[in-house]
């Protein structure tokens, strides 16, 4: 299957095989006006399948985001046809309006205008805190 | 440090520095009654707690100062639907420094971020209670005369006891520590405080289900309250109810200088035969928490 190399835009390498439509959804790709190619199933030699997102325009995009979702992606800025800038994602430090606190108990159950924060506590195991009242959140697997 | 939401927001030093302060209060109150003249304390309580609201305006007046707030959300714009960062953005314009009791975790931290004053947090559901643990640390102090090489038993319920998971947080910082976790199976410490407070600071610890056994070896016996509600069944809690009830009995077998404290209300884990025993520090206790209180107020307000 062939798809266009794209000459202005972002391409979002290495995602873990079958999380490429989560993540179109979760960053709201389907907004956009260029085009988006969403390729499923990849063969990848390091992770055997994978995923990659295609965005046929430089766009911003929440790193935090990716990094909480699949902390492996590599992240490949294009312009003018030229690889311009490319990086791996990291687990976040913070994340804010990502992971939503289930913990009845905490002030955001009650309160919505408060923004939902959570915080890295131990990268290792990719927990993460509320900061409110601390209630765990793991990082997705 | 701007506000005290929680007791590791404080750096030993920094607890050092305030049980210091507290101390110096006990021993020269009078150098201390005009301190905050002129200043007011706003006592934000969206739940009643009478002993903590007490002591915070009892600390406030002491140092000179004046005290303003409600003690229950009913008599608050809350029962309006008001939120809390409404609420502390005008009672800021008004008070110098908030302490605040709210049913929901984490609402003084909402409130430290909008109030442009200092808030302390007076306890947030069964979150923190930060100035419970400055306390319980003033006590120590004072009936131990040191906040190292102590083997300190906690008793009762430690699966829901905020006052017992923020006391290991604090005291787990301190040389020599050792923890002997006194409770029935079904209510544990939760895994999570033993492994990333207790082994991750590598500080001993062993548990038992027999408090008479646990005893001989304490030098602080911090007991709670085993509450009814907290058993599955009936059966386990008749069972189990009278094992953590500390009785003169069961003191004869403590070491003589062993401190029993209790965080308060007591209900019957403590016999009342007890309190005239003078290893029995919880009135003390309760004293202690003005003190600290005090001292944690002159520091956020930066008087010297």
């Amino acid at each position: 299957m062939v798809i266009d190399a794209i000459s202005n835009g972002i391409v979002l390498d290495h995602i873990t095989a079958g999380r490429g439509m989560e993540l179109y959804h979760i960053l709201e790709l389907h907004r956009l006006k260029c085009s988006v190619a969403v390729l499923t199933n990849v063969n990848s030699r390091k992770m055997g399948r994978k995923d990659i997102i295609k965005i046929d325009e430089i766009i911003e995009l929440n790193f935090d985001v990716l990094g909480y979702i699949d902390p492996g992606i590599t992240v490949s800025v294009v312009r003018d046809g030229k690889l311009e800038h490319k990086f791996g994602v990291e687990l976040p430090e913070r994340v804010e309006n990502v992971i939503k606190c289930k913990n009845p108990r905490c002030i955001t159950s009650t309160e919505q205008e408060i923004p939902q924060i959570f915080h890295l506590t131990d990268r290792e195991e990719r927990v993460y805190r509320c900061i409110y009242c601390e209630s765990r959140a793991k990082g997705k697997d | 440090m701007d506000s005290l939401i929680d007791i590791r927001d404080l750096s030993t030093q920094e607890i050092d520095e305030l049980l210091a302060v507290a101390m110096d209060i006990i021993a020269d109150p009078a150098k201390y009654s005009e301190k905050c003249r002129g200043k007011k304390l706003a006592t934000l309580f969206f739940e009643p707690s009478t002993r903590t609201r007490l002591s915070f305006e009892a600390a406030m007046y002491e140092l000179g100062g004046n005290v303003l707030g409600f003690s229950e959300a009913q008599s608050s714009s809350s029962a309006k639907g008001e939120s809390v960062s409404d609420t502390v953005k005008v009672v800021g314009f008004y008070a110098d420094i908030i302490a605040m009791r709210h049913p929901k975790e984490g609402a003084p931290l909402v409130a430290s971020m909008k109030a442009g004053v200092p808030v302390i947090n007076a306890g947030d559901g069964g979150h923190n209670h930060p100035t419970q643990t400055l306390t319980d640390l003033l006590t120590i102090w004072r009936e131990k005369g040191r906040l190292n090489d102590l083997t300190i038993g906690l008793c009762g319920d430690l699966k829901f006891g905020r006052t017992v998971h923020s006391l290991i947080a604090a005291m787990s910082r301190y040389t020599g520590i050792r923890f002997v976790l006194i409770s029935p199976d079904e209510l544990r410490l939760p895994g999570y405080i033993r492994k990333d407070v207790m082994e991750k600071n590598g500080v001993p610890y062993e548990e038992t289900t027999d408090l008479a056994a646990a005893l001989p070896r304490l030098d602080v016996l911090y007991m709670t309250r085993v509450q009814k509600e907290r058993f599955f069944n009936e059966a386990d809690y008749i069972r189990l109810k009278d094992s953590y009830i500390l009785t003169p009995d069961k003191m004869m077998e403590a070491k003589a200088d062993m401190c029993v404290m209790h965080p308060l209300p007591r209900v019957n884990e403590i016999a009342v035969a007890v309190d005239d025993d003078p290893r029995a520090a919880y009135f003390r206790q309760a004293l202690n928490g003005k003190y600290v209180r005090m001292a944690l107020i002159l520091k956020l307000l930066g008087v010297k």
